[in-house]
């Protein structure tokens, strides 16, 4: 690892954290424009002129927008996410297990929609143009074409109820073990695999294709080397780049963009719980929430980033 | 015949086009090649672009570019015919008995893994032998091919080496499986004389030591002259010539081989420098950014109307970037430039009309430097607006004229720059930047990407239109002949220096400073022999 490298990194790491900042006012301002007010909202048809000024000047709503922003922000770093309006309970106790059982279902999603992606990527570029190429490519478009709620209702139908092999409600807590967690996943996960295939499926395709115009894939296959060896050794590290991004933009949507696949499944993840409380014009929750699905995704992106800086031969070793 | 290697018959080749709205047609690109090889020769290929030379020396490894397909005849190395082989056999015979050396290593070696992987990755996959032993004769073949540090040279990435480096690089892995045969397909085209002289020198030696047999494609008599036994001089796909090399370059028999030979022999007095210059640079230094190095340093040059300065280095030297420096595309750091006898203001932007109308610019790369939807007439039709406000017949006219100056002819006007050859092309560039009627084109390697015949034409036609319209030109290049050719004056840069400047014949007369006198000895000549002759008085000095 050199320094220059380390520079690089660093600049993004830097950078993410500034736009994490920014969106930070961002959600805070916007949260703000929204119309109605809080108090008003909260105390429903018991709002006297008195009820709603005692209970803005409890929640703070009777404090400049900067001061509040300042006291969130601060909160937030210090893990304090605030507090509900709607149940008054604390918000990082209610969310932070949630936000465990979304990590759970993105994490064993990812372990096996990502390999897939990517294996069945190299597997149409080797048999570009004939049947693997096309079955791969017409069924992955299938997939993504049809909306994850038909998808997963489908699923449900065939494997839960026809054949019974899957549970159709997939509830977890924590007194189960990981093999009854993960049979209890199984069906929303296969459906968004189904849905996050084809995206880094075909990202995988054209990336190597694009690569196997290059001369060296010529040098390649005037040494006598087998098309997968080809494709394998010589394209597949050169096309990590546009792969790892979309990769990426993926695994963010397997966080911040479950919430049909959650409803359908009943699964106790973050999405769930937000959609409850934008119902319930629960502005803390919806804030943090948001901050948290703003990090994933600039968090995750970084790392696309750091990635490509660190497959970059040119970068990796300067002259 | 027990040690022919490689013995090609009839040997016929096919693609298909699609050309739009039509259905698909077969053309053939290549017919009726004979060609006998034994082992440990050397047999050049010679012809110009789409002679048909790459296409049948891949024919050996069984390898079709781009669709294109080997469809009769026999290619036999060894006896067995490589045409009737499958899949698998073909795989057996590519890197291990027949391998490939292209014309920009650079881009093909694969830039993510280290050299010493793919020099030896045939080796090991043809299980030749086992990985020490081929990494140990890799690390001897680097070293018989002159690079640096041979033991940890393959521990490095293709971007690491220079292009040179990158080409002998190339040559090692093709000879480390041991094969019989080596195609050499352009593999000095894209580097610096003084860089090719080495590479020619080291492919020689390593040939000569190995044994193997090679086909050694070029567009360049003079350089395929100084490593091939015999020459094979082909056109639109067919043989035109087939002899010694002696013979070859010495009494070439047909008309078109004799025009190879003789190319670049362009008669050109050149004209005294006048008392006031068109274009003085004076003192520039400029650099890519505030506080990189400069890449020119303090360079002060002249060229008179209607004239034409060479400015001649190899890549770099800042040729380009002074052409950079002249148009206002980078405002120099340091010195002004006197044009007119007025200054140039240092930024494009702060031009006028009639500066930038005066000064004109023509491309090495001709086909990216047009529009491809537009037609040749609006391509040319554009400055007549843009400038003088013509339009209708008036302009059409004066394209019409135009077209006509550089030699082409009016049906071209509806043309797309896709329905051009190279030629064609740049002379449309040329007709371009003459329709501003400018005092000064500056022209950035124009003949560089053509053929030498092609090229020759392209400098008559220059140095006609200077005689007749009085325009000057600032002629950047690498190729010596080619300066030898037009120039009035010459401006040698290296490293961002000009090393030597004055009229043409105080520039190539002696005595010589040292980069001067290298890069003149570095210029292959037509004869057999001078490869030798060059390294052996190089050494000595």
């Amino acid at each position: 690892m050199n320094l220059f490298v380390v520079r690089l990194i660093a600049q993004r790491i830097a950078l993410g954290l500034l736009l994490l900042l920014a969106v930070s006012v961002l959600i805070f301002v916007g949260t703000q424009l929204l119309p109605g007010d809080v108090a008003q909202s909260i105390l429903g048809q018991s709002a006297t002129p008195e009820a709603v000024d005692n209970l803005r000047r409890e929640l703070g709503l009777d404090q400049p927008a900067w001061v509040r922003y300042f006291d969130w922000l601060g909160g937030m770093l210090q893990g304090d996410l605030g507090t509900a309006l709607s149940n008054r309970q604390d918000i990082g106790q209610s969310l932070w297990g949630r936000v465990g059982n979304t990590l759970f279902l993105a994490f064993w999603t990812a372990l096996v929609a990502v390999p897939l992606a990517i294996l069945l990527g190299l597997v149409a570029v080797r048999y570009q143009s004939r049947w693997p190429d096309k079955v791969i490519s017409g069924s992955t478009l299938t997939a993504i074409s049809l909306p994850e709620f038909f998808i997963g209702y489908l699923m449900i139908y065939v494997f839960a109820v026809q054949f019974g092999w899957f549970p159709s409600v997939s509830t977890v807590h924590s007194s189960m073990s990981l093999g009854e967690r993960l049979h209890a996943i199984a069906l929303p996960a296969a459906t968004l695999t189904l849905v996050i295939l084809a995206h880094m499926m075909r990202m995988t395709r054209a990336a190597i294709l694009n690569v196997m115009q290059s001369p060296y894939i010529e040098t390649a296959e005037l040494k006598g080397l087998r098309s997968f060896r080809i494709i394998a050794r010589h394209a597949f590290p050169n096309a990590i780049a546009p792969v790892v991004n979309v990769v990426m933009l993926n695994l963010a949507f397997l966080i911040v963009g479950v919430v049909v696949v959650e409803v359908i499944f009943v699964y106790p993840g973050m999405g769930q719980y937000l959609i409850d409380h934008v119902s319930k014009r629960d502005v803390p929750v919806v804030q943090a929430v948001g901050l948290i699905f703003a990090a994933v995704y600039i968090g995750l992106n970084m790392l696309a980033d750091i990635i490509a800086i660190l497959c970059n031969p040119r970068l990796r070793h300067p002259k | 015949m027990a040690d022919t290697l490689l013995d090609i018959r009839n040997l016929k080749i096919e693609a298909t086009t699609y050309p739009p709205g039509e259905p698909p047609q077969d053309i053939t690109i290549v017919e009726g090649i004979n060609l006998t090889l034994e082992r440990g020769k050397v047999m050049g290929l010679i012809g110009e672009s789409g002679a048909g030379k790459s296409t049948i020396g891949l024919s050996p490894a069984g390898y079709g570019r781009g669709g294109v397909r080997l469809t009769g005849g026999e290619v036999l190395i060894n006896g067995r015919d490589v045409l009737k082989e499958g899949p698998a056999g073909l795989r057996n015979l590519r890197g291990k008995a027949v391998c490939y050396v292209a014309q920009s290593a650079a881009a093909a070696f694969n830039p993510a893994q280290k050299l010493m992987e793919q020099v030896i990755e045939t080796t090991l996959l043809h299980k030749l032998a086992k990985r020490p032993e081929a990494e140990a004769r890799a690390v001897e073949l680097f070293r018989q091919l002159g690079l640096p540090d041979p033991e940890h040279f393959g521990d490095r990435y293709p971007h690491q080496v220079s292009g040179g480096q990158l080409q002998r690089a190339m040559t090692a892995m093709a000879l480390c499986p041991q094969p019989d045969l080596i195609i050499f397909d352009e593999p000095t085209t894209a580097l610096d004389v003084t860089t090719q002289i080495d590479v020619l020198a080291a492919i020689k030696h390593a040939i000569k030591t190995t044994g193997v047999g090679a086909l050694y494609i070029t567009h360049d008599l003079a350089v395929v002259a100084q490593v091939a036994d015999d020459i094979m001089v082909l056109r639109h796909g067919k043989m035109v010539e087939l002899g010694s090399a002696q013979q070859i370059i010495a009494e070439p028999k047909e008309a078109y081989t004799q025009a190879l030979v003789s190319v670049r022999s362009i008669e050109h007095s050149a004209k005294a420098p006048t008392e006031t210059p068109l274009l003085s640079v004076d003192n520039i230094s400029a650099a890519y950014s505030n506080n990189a190095q400069n890449v020119l340093n303090s360079i002060n040059l002249a060229l008179s109307p209607g004239q034409t300065l060479a400015v001649v280095g190899e890549s770099g030297s800042g040729k380009s970037t002074l052409a950079r420096v002249i148009t206002g595309l980078l405002p120099p750091n340091q010195g002004q430039i006197l044009f007119d006898g007025q200054p140039l203001p240092a930024a494009l932007k702060a031009r006028d009309k009639e500066t930038l109308r005066e000064l004109q610019m023509i491309y090495q790369m001709a086909d990216v430097a047009m529009n491809p939807r537009h037609t040749v007439g609006t391509i040319i039709g554009r400055p007549l607006t843009f400038y003088f406000g013509l339009s209708g017949k008036v302009r059409h006219q004066r394209v019409l004229e135009l077209l006509e100056e550089t030699e082409l002819d009016a049906s071209y006007i509806d043309r797309y720059p896709a329905e051009l050859s190279g030629g064609q092309k740049q002379r449309v560039c040329i007709a371009r930047a003459l329709a501003a009627n400018p005092k000064l084109i500056i022209c950035d390697e124009v003949t560089s990407a053509l053929d030498p015949l092609v090229a020759d034409g392209i400098l008559k036609l220059l140095l006609r239109l200077q005689a007749r319209e009085n325009v000057a030109y600032l002629f950047i290049t690498h190729d010596l002949a080619t300066v030898k050719a037009i120039a009035d004056s010459i401006a040698v840069m290296h490293q961002g220096n000009v090393v030597r400047y004055g009229t043409r014949s105080e520039v190539l007369s002696p005595p010589f400073d040292d980069y001067t006198q290298t890069l003149l000895a570095s210029v292959p000549q037509m004869k057999i022999g001078w490869l030798e002759e060059a390294i052996q008085t190089r050494s000595t000095t």
